[in-house]
């Protein structure tokens, strides 16, 4: 907590499950209540949890095919460009001309995979806002423990539907335990 | 499993994945502590044996470096010997990591999540064991940038038509994918590590490199995502990276060399061998740290055992399509090597066809030992399962795996067309020391990630748990957990 400052902001309020199971039927109800700015926070990618809090698919995947593509694309110029226009070295005696381009497949597909690669992290840093030195999730000390074995539920003050006393009661009343108010 | 099953159910139920029925908590602690934990006395026993040999083999880099590769026994006609051997020994040692981490979790085998993480960090050593080789074989090591795609001399660019130019993209690029992939895997991880780390350099450290994750799952939805596709995109990377490997070979016009089984004969030889590697450093590992007895269990061994026998088998499905090929595809020189350079040994085949034994007859041999028959006793469940069967057999494919690169390579060129040029190749103690130090270098490497990285993914070991199944185990079901 931030000791500092005179009235920390509230961030969230979050709650504990004891079990994953748990966690998934609490994020179904708290979907069907039409919370919007909230999220749930486990120790591994839980099986069926984007549907439990309704999310759709992750659209990760547009970027990276772009990424892709762009890899190939770099490929073809790198090497149609020196090997067939600006500079053809002969090797061997062998050909140099357009009858040559399936030498060329290697670095193609080499390249493609590999600007894949990049895109993949990358994207998958900023869509999911990292890196972060903090968050005030890290306010809670029972936070600790979600790459170990606990299960927690945040509903942010962002989210329209919020109210600290409501939110609270709600949580409670879906198995919630030590439901706390996390501060920025 | 200790409630009562009726028979039926017992007769189906499968054995799960992480055995006596231990929950996350004790997946963490078991896992975190390796790391935590001082360092055992027989770490820094260890390291103090294997980081000499690694200076050593760094020390003999640096005199030939500094003298020229004269003092390697190659000349002509036996230009790639022991370097290119290393090189392929290694690089195909690099496969399993990778084959475990993208083909075993697109075909959705849950046992992979014991094993993924050591066998890639594996696969990031071996290739930088690999990597060494032919960038010392070129001779003149400060000209090694004319392998990189720009015009340097005199506008002169690099024949990308070469395999060669193949092979350093293909390995390249295989590295970099393999630390992404790594690295996108040890994210959970390091956050759990760092959630747990007391002290502040390691607060730090962790911090740093656990990027702010957090588990939520609106990261966890595009991760799996990452994770997916990076396992989509790896599959045929790692098929190709031994086939870009194998073109080096296949398309000269070397008698043993030229041929198109190649490219599938290499990639099942490199999963064969990188398998065995897998096998040769987790079951040490296990036998130091016994809390990971019920993570990595016999039944994964078992598996992996079977890998090993299929893709040797293949494998020996290779050699003998290589002969028929020679004999039957009528290339007198072809069938002149396979018989003469290879198969003719001293007692049986040589005298049969009065014929001089070939002067690597011993190798050919012992690949065959190694490769084809050895791993045949896996064919019974009790060696399967039997630890001290299976680390001396992984041994020998291990060793037969380096033997077979040896017999490709050389004695393919060392009784060439010319008679004239016939030479014997003997490799000079700066070969064997340069070879000794890689291994030196890989298990130097090994303990270090032992020691400061989680070797275990703890968050997707928690998936296969019953516990960490969202829909069953409330109910009291067993459902997660077996494959």
């Amino acid at each position: 907590m931030n000791a500092t400052a005179e009235q920390p902001k509230v961030y969230a309020i979050a709650a504990e499950f004891p079990t994953v199971a748990a966690l998934y039927h609490a994020a179904e109800q708290i979907r069907d209540a039409g919370f919007k700015k909230w999220d749930v926070y486990t120790p591994f990618p839980v099986h069926g949890m984007d549907k439990a809090m309704g999310l759709g698919k992750s659209w990760l995947s547009a970027v990276v095919l772009c990424g892709g593509i762009t890899g190939l694309l770099i490929a073809v110029v790198l090497e149609g460009y020196p090997s067939l226009i600006d500079y053809q070295t002969v090797v061997h005696g062998k050909p140099t001309d357009w009858a040559t381009v399936p030498a060329f497949v290697p670095i193609f597909f080499e390249l493609t995979i590999l600007c894949t690669a990049f895109t993949i992290v990358f994207t998958l840093m900023v869509m999911s806002q990292l890196p972060r030195w903090n968050h005030p999730m890290f306010n809670w000390e029972r936070f600790s423990r979600v790459g170990d074995n606990g299960f927690f539920l945040a509903i942010e003050a962002r989210d329209p539907k919020f109210s600290e006393d409501k939110t609270r009661s709600l949580l409670e009343s879906i198995g919630g335990n030590h439901v706390t108010l996390i501060h920025d | 499993m200790d409630a009562p099953l009726d028979p039926q159910a017992a007769a189906v139920a499968k054995i799960p994945l992480v055995a006596n029925d231990r929950s996350m908590d004790w997946v963490t602690e078991k896992v975190s502590t390796i790391v935590e934990a001082r360092t055992p006395f027989w770490w820094w026993v260890a390291f103090l044996i294997t980081s000499p040999i690694a200076v050593f083999g760094l020390c003999c880099i640096a005199y030939q470096i500094s003298t020229g590769v004269g003092v390697w026994g190659e000349n002509h006609p036996v230009g790639w010997a022991w370097d290119i051997t290393n090189f392929v020994f290694w690089i195909g040692i690099g496969h399993a990591g990778t084959l475990i981490s993208a083909i075993l979790f697109l075909t959705r085998q849950k046992w992979r999540t014991s094993i993924n993480r050591a066998s890639e960090a594996m696969t990031l050593f071996a290739v930088i064991c690999a990597a060494i080789f032919p960038g010392i074989h070129v001779g003149r090591v400060w000209m090694a940038w004319f392998l990189a795609p720009v015009p340097w001399y005199e506008g002169v660019w690099p024949n990308f038509r070469s395999p060669l130019l193949w092979d350093v993209f293909a390995v390249s690029t295989y590295f970099t994918v393999s630390v992404l992939f790594w690295y996108t895997g040890l994210v959970p991880d390091l956050a759990t590590l760092r959630d747990r780390a007391t002290s502040r350099v390691k607060k730090f450290f962790f911090t740093v490199f656990a990027l702010g994750w957090r588990g939520s799952n609106r990261n966890w939805r595009h991760y799996e995502m990452a994770y997916l596709i990076l396992a989509g995109i790896s599959t045929p990377l790692v098929l190709s990276v031994h086939s870009v490997v194998s073109f080096d070979f296949a398309t000269s016009v070397i008698p043993g060399w030229h041929t198109t089984i190649f490219p599938p004969y290499f990639v099942a030889g490199a999963i064969f061998g990188g398998f065995a590697m897998v096998l040769t450093i987790l079951l040490p590992a296990r036998v130091l740290y016994p809390q990971l007895r019920d993570l990595i269990t016999k039944q994964h061994i078992d598996r992996m055992c079977k890998i090993i026998l299929l893709t040797g088998s293949l494998v020996g499905y290779a050699y003998a399509m290589e002969f028929f090929t020679a004999w039957y595809g009528g290339n007198p020189y072809e069938k002149w090597l396979f018989l003469r350079n290879r198969l003719a040994d001293p007692f049986f085949i040589g005298p049969a066809l009065h014929i001089t034994p070939a002067p690597y007859w011993w190798a050919y041999w012992c690949m065959i030992t190694c490769n084809v028959l050895s791993p045949q006793v896996f064919w019974f469940k009790k060696c399967r399962y039997n630890l001290w069967v299976v680390f001396i057999i992984v041994n020998f494919v291990n060793a037969g795996m380096w033997f077979e690169r040896f017999v490709i390579i050389v004695t393919s060129i060392e009784r060439d067309f010319l008679p004239s040029m016939w030479h014997m190749y003997h490799p000079t103690w700066v070969e064997q020391g340069t070879f000794l130090g890689t291994f030196g270098i890989f298990l130097s490497l090994f303990l270090l990630f032992m020691r400061y990285l989680p070797m275990i993914a703890m968050s997707e070991i928690k998936t296969v748990l019953p516990e960490g199944d969202p829909h069953g185990a409330h109910q009291g079901h067993k459902t997660g957990g077996a494959v």
